[in-house]
């Protein structure tokens, strides 16, 4: 799955464009920022309803192509420009957490992990 | 040694939201050096934890980082109220963070506990009143 096929099943809008052919293996679903710390998988989308600029760091330490915020929710320019300078892609999608971590599931993509 | 690289930063106490940068930069030295990403995932997620936690807990305090070719040393120190119960803040999900801190999506008891899966080596020296100084050693292949 590449990060344009997220934004497709999640029928999600683009914040902020890095690269979209960015190839994701896995997700993590949390708005606990340590909990996605403790899991550490290459090429991931992270998932998540918090909106701070920790969220993209958290996302820039793991080497996170991607960041969907789930529920409508949209973050203020300081976070849209942090990520920018990363090239991290940032998506809304209006689907609340559960459903939006459910469809990219059953579309295939995996926790990365086996519990 | 002579041929370490030696990086220092100041960590402020007042902005959450820069909490990181310090994390941040050391990442993309490390990565302008060639180090191998697995490394420097765990480097950056260890220190970036623990400069959270200076955030968090100490009212900020500095960061020294020694590069060498086989490892990285990390240094971080404040002057915040010190750590009453290593061994209890070492469990996971134990945490004295204050609620709003949850709500920035920290304080989820995780912070030690990952610093020391991501780190080849962990120190802690606390005094209750003076400070913490945590020392890492993360062993990286060039």
């Amino acid at each position: 799955m590449i990060v344009k096929d997220i934004i497709d099943i999640l029928e999600g809008e683009i914040i902020c464009e890095g690269d979209l052919n960015q190839e994701i293996k896995t997700a993590c679903g949390s708005d606990m920022m340590s909990d996605v710390l403790a899991f550490v998988k290459d090429q991931s989308v992270l998932l998540t309803g918090l909106v701070n600029p920790q969220v993209v760091r958290t996302a820039e330490m793991m080497d996170m192509a991607c960041i969907v915020f789930v529920r409508g929710k949209v973050p203020d320019e300081s976070i849209i420009r942090l990520a920018e300078q990363r090239g991290i892609t940032l998506i809304k999608t209006r689907f609340r957490m559960f459903t939006a971590c459910g469809l990219l599931y059953s579309n295939g993509l995996s926790g990365g992990t086996k519990v | 040694m002579s041929n370490a690289i030696h990086l220092h930063y100041e960590v402020s106490g007042e902005d959450f939201t820069r909490a990181g940068e310090a994390s941040g930069m050391v990442k993309k030295r490390l990565k302008s050096l060639g180090y191998n990403p697995d490394a420097i995932r765990r480097v950056a997620i260890a220190m970036y934890e623990a400069e959270i936690n200076m955030v968090i807990h100490a009212d900020g305090g500095f960061c020294d980082v020694d590069i060498y070719p086989d490892r990285v040393e990390i240094l971080l120190s404040d002057h915040g109220p010190g750590i009453p119960d290593v061994d209890k803040a070492m469990q996971e999900g134990y945490s004295t963070a204050p609620d709003n801190v949850r709500s920035l999506g920290f304080g989820a008891g995780m912070g030690l506990p990952n610093i020391k899966k991501y780190s080849d080596e962990m120190r802690i020296e606390t005094t209750i009143g003076v400070g913490t100084n945590l020392y890492l050693t993360i062993r990286v292949n060039p």
